[in-house]
C-alpha cells in the first residue's frame, strides 16, 4: 500500500507570494508545507563570484522565450533574495488602467486607497525604509543631478535594505552577504518556520491533479543540487489548500500541465503577460562634463567612475508618473546597476559604424565601464505575452545546468508598448546627453527579445472572467482551492518596482484564503501580527479584513 | 592528416576562437596566430578564456561544440561562394574569412528571423562572458591571474578577505528637488 503525505496548506513557491502566505497560514495554526525549486542559501553562502556554479548562477533563473526574456529568483526567498530591494507603491492612477481590455482592468475593489493597509503591513514586516541623500550611492547622485540639471525632480526611492549593514559592494544580484538586503529570509520565512511551516528547497511542483475529498495531489520531482537538469526523484503531496507562487513564469505553467487532470483552465491562464514596459538605456559618462556641468567630485579627483560602487537602484525620476497624461505614455525611469555580463552583453555603441552589440566599437564601450550609468524605464506595456505548450518539467528546457533555460513564452510588443518606449528611450537622452553630459543607447532587443526582470499578469486578478484567471479574492476560477499570490496576479504594469505591490496584494488575500482553508476543516484563524511581532500594521488593516471573505 | 592541415579537434578549436574573438576581438597571441585576427588592441574573448568557458559542463554547450563548429564552418563556404572569395584551403573556412566578412557573417547568423539564431546568439553571449566576467574561473583567481576583461574594465580590486566593500559610495548631499507629489512613506502618489 502505498500511503500519500498529507497537509493542510501546500505552498510553490517562496518569494513574496509564497512565504507570506506560509507565515499567516501557519502562524494561524494550519499544516503548511511549502515547495520550492531552487536552493535554500544565506548568509555566507552568498559569493562575490562570477564563476558559474556559484550563488549567483544558483539563485538566479534567466528564460529566453520568443520576443522576451525573463529574469527572475530561483531560491528559497524567491525575488527577495535576488532583487535590488526596491519598494514604491504603485502610483494611484495605475489602479485604474484599461489596458488593451477598453475597461478597468483591477477588481473594483483594489485600488491605491484599498491596498494602502495591506502595503503598510509588508513595510512593517520587512521593514520598509525611505533613503536619505547620505545613503544615495555616486551612480544614484549622479542620475539625481542630471534630472535637475534637465530641470525634472528625482526621488530616492523606499528599500528594504539595511543601511547600517550595507557595503555598497553592488553584488545584491548574487544574494546579499553581509545581511543588509531585508529578503524574507529575515522575517516571513523564519516566521514561517518557527510556526511549523515546513520549507523543502530543491522541489519542484509539476503538476496538480484532484482527490477524492476535493482537495489537491501535488506533483513534485526534486531536482539535482548542482545540474538542475537533472530530476533525482518524485513525490506527492495531498492538500485542502494549493496557493502557487512560482512567479508569473511559471505559475501558469504548472496549471496548463494540470489541465488533463483538472479539467479546462480560465482562458487567462498563461495571458495577458507583462514584462513591467521594462527597457534599459547604458549612458556612457564624459568625465569632464559629470564635474564641470553638474560639479559633482568624489573627492579623490574622480568625478564619478563608480558603476561597480553601490547597491542597485537609489534614485528614480517619478515626473511622467501623471495620471492626467494618457494611458502608455506614463513611465518611470529608476537609476539601476547589473554587474558584468548581465549589465554589459545587451548594451548598444553610440554611433557605430559597425555592430551594435559585439566587435571592436562594443570592446571600446566596455573598457569605459567604469563610467556607464544603467537607466531603467518601467513603463506601460499592453499585457501582450502569451504562454505556448509547457515544456516537458518546470517552466523551461533547460541548456544550461542552472540558470539558462528556453521558455515558452511568446511577446510581440504592441504599437501601444512601442510608443512608451520610444518615449521613456528620447527622454533619457533629454537628461543624459544634455549639453554633451553622455552618449546614450538603449539596450538591443535583437538578441534576447525585449525582457523583464519583473514579470506580471500571467494568471491575473479581476473581474471579468474572460480577462482574468483569479477572482479579487486571488481564487482560480473554477478551481475552488486553489489560490495564486504571486507576481502573476498582479493585473498589468506597475510603472514601478512591483515587489511591494505583489506583497501587499498577497497580503490582503490572506483573510480569503483562511476562510477557504476553515470552510474544508482546517483549523486556522486570520490575525497574526507583523513576523517580528510588530502589531501596528494589524491594527491598520484589521477593519479591511471583514471585507475580504466571501459573504 | 596531411602536414599543415589541422586535425578534426584544431579546427573545431579554431573555429570557435574566430567566433569568439568576432565578438569580442582582441591581439595576435603570436606572429603565425590565425584563429584571432588581430583587429584590436590588447586581449580579447580568446585570451579572456571563451573556448575555456563553452567547454564547462555548467555551459551545457560542450557536447554540441563539435557540431557548432563544423556548421559555423558550412556557413563560411557558403558565404565565401556568394562573395566570391577565395579561401585558404589549409585554415577552417570560418577562420580563412577576413575579420570584416566574419563579422558580417556572424551579424546574419546572429539577426532576428535566422532559424540557428538561437546556436549563434549562445556561443556570442558566452563568449562576451568569458570577457566580461571570465565566469569559467572564480574571480579571485581571475583578478590575480590579470584576466584582460576584467581588467580592461578597470573592475576593483575586493578586500583582503576576498569581498567588496566600497566604504566611499556617495557624494552625500541632495543633489535633486522631490517630485511635489511624493507620499509620507517616500512613495509616488
Amino acid at each position: 500500500m502505498t500511503s500519500t503525505e498529507t497537509t493542510d496548506i501546500l505552498v510553490v513557491g517562496s518569494g513574496f507570494g509564497g512565504a507570506i502566505a506560509a507565515y499567516h497560514l501557519a502562524a494561524g495554526g494550519a499544516r503548511v508545507v511549502l515547495l520550492e525549486r531552487g536552493p535554500w542559501l544565506e548568509g555566507e553562502d552568498f559569493e562575490h563570484d562570477f564563476k558559474l556554479g556559484s550563488s549567483y548562477t544558483r539563485i538566479f533563473d534567466f528564460v529566453v522565450g520568443d520576443g522576451m526574456s525573463l529574469l527572475g529568483g530561483n531560491c528559497v526567498g524567491g525575488g527577495s533574495v535576488v532583487y535590488f530591494a526596491a519598494m514604491p507603491r504603485a502610483p494611484r492612477f495605475v489602479f485604474e488602467r484599461k489596458g488593451n481590455i477598453g475597461r478597468r482592468m483591477w477588481p473594483s475593489t483594489i485600488s491605491r486607497d484599498t491596498l494602502e493597509p495591506w502595503y503598510d503591513r509588508v513595510a512593517e514586516a520587512l521593514p520598509v525604509t525611505r533613503q536619505d541623500w547620505d545613503s544615495v550611492t555616486y551612480s544614484g547622485g549622479l542620475f539625481a543631478a542630471a534630472c535637475a540639471h534637465a530641470g525634472r525632480t528625482a526621488n530616492p526611492v523606499p528599500v528594504a535594505i539595511d543601511g547600517d549593514r550595507c557595503t555598497n559592494c553592488n553584488w545584491m544580484m548574487a544574494g546579499c552577504r553581509f545581511d543588509a538586503k531585508r529578503s524574507l529570509l529575515f522575517n516571513y520565512l523564519p516566521a514561517a518556520v518557527a510556526h511549523g511551516a515546513e520549507i523543502r528547497p530543491m522541489h519542484e511542483v509539476q503538476h496538480l491533479s484532484r482527490t477524492e475529498d476535493g482537495g489537491y495531489r501535488v506533483h513534485y520531482t526534486v531536482v539535482d543540487d548542482e545540474d538542475y537538469r537533472v530530476h533525482t526523484g518524485s513525490g506527492t503531496i495531498d492538500a485542502k489548500i494549493v496557493v502557487l507562487a512560482a512567479g508569473a513564469g511559471a505559475t501558469p505553467v504548472i496549471l496548463q500541465r494540470s489541465e488533463g487532470a483538472l479539467g479546462a483552465m480560465p482562458a487567462a491562464v498563461g495571458r495577458y503577460f507583462s514584462g513591467n514596459g521594462e527597457r534599459l538605456n547604458t549612458a556612457i559618462l564624459d568625465e569632464d562634463r559629470v564635474r564641470d556641468l553638474l560639479g559633482l567630485s568624489r573627492g579623490d579627483g574622480a568625478a564619478y567612475g563608480a558603476s561597480q560602487i553601490g547597491k542597485g537602484p537609489c534614485v528614480a525620476s517619478w515626473d511622467r508618473l501623471d495620471g492626467t497624461l494618457p494611458e502608455y505614455s506614463r513611465y518611470s525611469l529608476e537609476q539601476l546597476y547589473f554587474p558584468p555580463g548581465f549589465g554589459t552583453i545587451l548594451a548598444q555603441v553610440p554611433d557605430a559604424s559597425g555592430p551594435t552589440w559585439f566587435g571592436v566599437e562594443k570592446k571600446e564601450i566596455v573598457r569605459r565601464w567604469q563610467s556607464w550609468l544603467t537607466i531603467f524605464t518601467m513603463s506601460e506595456d499592453d499585457n501582450e505575452g502569451v504562454f505556448g505548450p509547457p515544456p516537458a518539467t518546470g517552466n523551461a528546457e533547460r541548456i544550461s545546468q542552472q540558470m539558462l533555460g528556453r521558455g515558452p513564452i511568446r511577446y510581440r510588443p504592441t504599437a501601444n508598448t512601442l510608443r512608451g518606449w520610444a518615449q521613456a528611450d528620447a527622454e533619457v537622452r533629454d537628461i543624459m546627453e544634455r549639453d554633451g553630459l553622455s552618449r546614450v543607447m538603449p539596450w538591443t532587443n535583437d538578441v534576447v527579445g525585449a525582457y523583464t526582470v519583473h514579470p506580471l499578469a500571467s494568471c491575473r486578478i479581476g473581474d471579468d472572467p474572460n480577462t482574468s484567471a483569479l477572482d479579487d479574492r486571488h481564487e482560480l476560477r473554477n478551481h475552488p482551492g486553489i489560490f495564486v499570490t504571486d507576481g502573476s496576479a498582479v493585473p498589468g504594469a506597475l510603472t514601478v518596482n512591483p515587489a511591494m505591490t505583489i506583497a501587499a496584494l498577497a497580503e490582503r488575500a490572506i483573510p480569503g484564503i483562511v476562510q477557504a482553508a476553515r470552510q474544508r476543516g482546517v483549523e486556522v484563524t486570520y490575525g497574526a501580527p507583523s513576523p517580528d511581532g510588530a502589531t501596528s500594521g494589524r491594527r491598520g488593516a484589521l477593519p479591511f479584513v471583514s471585507g475580504l471573505v466571501r459573504k | 592528416m596531411k602536414p599543415g592541415i589541422p586535425d578534426e579537434e584544431q579546427v573545431r578549436t579554431m573555429t570557435l576562437e574566430a567566433f569568439a574573438d568576432t565578438i569580442v576581438p582582441g591581439e595576435k597571441r603570436s606572429p603565425d596566430d590565425r584563429a584571432v585576427a588581430g583587429a584590436a588592441e590588447g586581449g580579447g574573448a580568446v585570451v579572456a578564456g571563451a573556448v575555456e568557458l563553452l567547454e564547462t559542463p555548467a555551459t551545457g554547450l560542450a557536447p554540441a561544440l563539435g557540431d557548432f563548429a563544423r556548421l559555423l564552418n558550412r556557413h563560411a563556404q557558403a558565404y565565401a561562394g556568394q562573395h566570391g572569395l577565395e579561401l585558404d584551403p589549409t585554415l577552417p573556412p570560418f577562420v580563412a574569412l577576413s575579420f570584416p566578412h566574419r563579422t558580417a557573417l556572424v551579424g546574419v547568423l546572429t539577426a532576428p528571423g535566422h532559424p540557428e539564431r538561437e546556436v549563434w546568439v549562445s556561443i556570442a553571449l558566452f563568449s562576451n562572458m568569458a570577457f566580461d566576467t571570465a565566469a569559467h574561473m572564480h574571480t579571485l583567481d581571475a583578478i590575480a591571474a590579470g584576466h584582460p576583461g576584467l581588467a580592461s574594465m578597470g573592475f576593483a580590486m575586493p578586500d583582503s578577505d576576498g569581498l567588496w566593500r566600497f566604504s566611499d559610495y556617495s557624494y552625500g548631499r541632495k543633489l535633486a528637488s522631490l517630485h511635489p507629489s511624493t507620499t509620507p512613506t517616500g512613495s509616488p502618489a
